[in-house]
């Protein structure tokens, strides 16, 4: 058997676990389905609200969308991070984090296999709320760039594997408070990257940091593209910062996770299941 | 000339230590004492053999076995698996073991065969190798086929630690690290278990570290026993050897149980003469 043969079938593992993980507690997975599409409605409405909260003539059409995409792009993104990054507090919610660290697979294997898993749920939970907000709201996409968008997606999903790399080193440390920690990481990219908000609203003080987050460049590409019909050719000043983020975000956070699994395994942390 | 299957040399391994910032900013040093677990540990263990630990909770012998695994990094000294330095070659000597510990570690709501399947593909085997071999096996440990699709948390204990034994052998390691692998499984399934090692090792030409609390165990299926107190070796020897170490009392041939009691009795009663 070739070394390629056994990577990919390691890897495979790991997307064949998580999709039967997902069947097992497909109960669970409807919750958070609805859980999120309830929150996405929720942010929407504040658009179709806006005329009667500020008593002024507004385009809600245009706001509505502007929302629409905010929260879409977001729960995209979020998914992506969350299924990366709870790769090690979920094994050690369930005790297997042992099991799965002695098994002889190189991290990127790991990494890849999880990363696939991530993409593919994820624009399966994606297109669910899409779904469900077109029933709710008559939304017109006739101008939409829809490749555009996708590509911005996808460009933006590379930026957000890394960080999610970078986060799931925190149950990997921190055993009993780990997991909990991810998710400030996520409430800083959503307070800095304008997802319901233009980030010229914020103070000037941080408007740089929204220059950093990816989702910032994700947001804006996808308002292009959706609308106002923008072009793939004119979305590249969107896409080469998610991309050069991406370069550096996930062979940063490939290496962050190397050392800290030595520090671990030197200091005795696998042991202890949260 | 023996193979040599597992060779460690003078290691050891503390947890914790070192200074903490906290007190030393309220006036104290801070200094917090390392627990040592296992200390300047050396032994050898033939291709072939069951190579029994026994010793006390808290003595050092799942820390020795996750040394093993490449789970922990020892702080000083050295362990080869067939050759392989855990440290430096960590990806060759996994491909050479398996571990099974004494809690059945799975995805609770997945079935044995799921279980089984992720950890055959994690150790490269194809998917219809593996499943011949889950059933193979699992047959072969009297694990009922109407259970291998319901959820793990829906089995007993000691149906899942046979579960935990399956995976282990479902890889073909030629070190196989049994951390209490009977520990809560009932008499039969034991003696099914203890069949099993042995004919793993006799057939499948693999190397058995074993730890257990179960000295009828040891004695049945070891042949060389290692006793570990406070991290450290305090004998080791045949299990007929170590029976040696300890007079007959009443015309009674001492047992392993004996020998345990009273090498461990001793090291307590000269530290406590030390102490005082």
């Amino acid at each position: 058997m070739t070394p390629i043969v056994h990577q990919a079938r390691a890897s495979y593992a790991f997307i064949e676990r998580n999709l039967n993980l997902v069947k097992r507690y497909w109960g669970w997975e409807l919750v958070w389905m609805a859980y999120t599409i309830a929150n996405s409605l929720a942010v929407s409405y504040i658009g179709a609200g806006m005329e009667q909260i500020s008593g002024q003539k507004v385009d809600t059409h245009y706001l509505i969308l502007y929302l629409v995409i905010g929260t879409i792009v977001w729960r995209y993104l979020a998914v992506i991070f969350h299924a990366i990054s709870d790769m090690i507090g979920w094994e050690r919610w369930e005790g297997t984090i042992e099991y799965t660290l002695m098994a002889p697979v190189p991290r990127i294997t790991h990494l890849v296999g999880q990363t696939f898993f991530a993409i593919i749920y994820s624009l399966i939970h994606t297109a669910g709320i899409l779904l469900a907000t077109a029933v709710f709201f008559n939304l017109d996409l006739r101008n939409a760039n829809l490749v555009g968008t996708l590509v911005l997606l996808l460009a933006g999903s590379l930026s957000f594997i890394g960080i999610g790399i970078v986060a799931a080193i925190l149950p990997l440390l921190f055993p009993e408070r780990g997991s909990q920690m991810t998710h400030l990481i996520l409430a800083v990219l959503l307070f800095v990257s304008g997802v319901y908000y233009p980030v010229t609203v914020l103070p000037a003080w941080l408007q740089p940091l929204a220059r950093l987050s990816p989702a910032t460049y994700v947001l804006e590409g996808m308002r292009a593209t959706l609308l106002e019909g923008a072009a793939l050719t004119t979305l590249w000043p969107y896409i080469w910062p998610l991309l050069l983020m991406g370069g550096i975000a996930i062979p940063l956070g490939v290496r962050a996770f190397q050392v800290a699994e030595r520090y671990a395994k030197r200091t005795g942390r696998l042991k202890r299941n949260g | 000339m023996d193979t040599i299957a597992l060779n460690i040399q003078h290691v050891s391994k503390s947890f914790g230590g070192g200074r903490r910032w906290l007190p030393r900013l309220r006036g104290g040093n801070g200094e917090v004492r390392p627990i040592v677990a296992v200390s300047d540990i050396t032994l050898q263990v033939r291709r072939g053999e069951i190579f029994g630990v026994l010793g006390p909770n808290g003595s050092g012998k799942s820390t020795l076995i996750r040394l093993i695994s490449t789970l922990l990094l020892p702080d000083s000294g050295t362990i080869t698996v067939f050759g392989h330095d855990v440290v430096r070659e960590e990806r060759a000597v996994q491909r050479l073991i398996n571990r099974v510990s004494v809690e059945a570690a799975f995805f609770k709501r997945l079935s044995p065969i799921e279980n089984l399947l992720y950890g055959a593909r994690l150790y490269g085997l194809s998917g219809d190798e593996a499943r011949r071999r889950i059933h193979e096996i699992l047959r072969r440990l009297d694990v009922r086929a109407d259970a291998l699709g319901k959820p793990m948390e829906e089995m007993s204990r000691g149906m899942q630690q046979k579960v935990a034994i399956a995976r282990a052998f479902l890889t073909a390691p030629i070190l196989l690290l049994l951390d209490e692998p009977t520990t809560g499984l009932d008499p039969r399934s034991k003696r099914e278990v203890q069949a099993f090692v042995r004919e793993l090792r006799d057939s499948h030409d693999a190397t058995i570290l074993l730890t257990t609390h179960d000295m009828e165990e040891a004695d049945a299926l070891c042949d060389r026993i290692a006793i570990m107190d406070e991290g450290r070796i305090i004998a080791l020897d045949t299990p007929t050897g170590l029976k040696a170490l300890v007079h007959p009392s009443n015309g009674r041939v001492p047992t392993l149980e004996d020998v345990f009691m009273q090498l461990t009795g001793k090291v307590l009663a000269e530290e406590e003469e030390i102490a005082a």
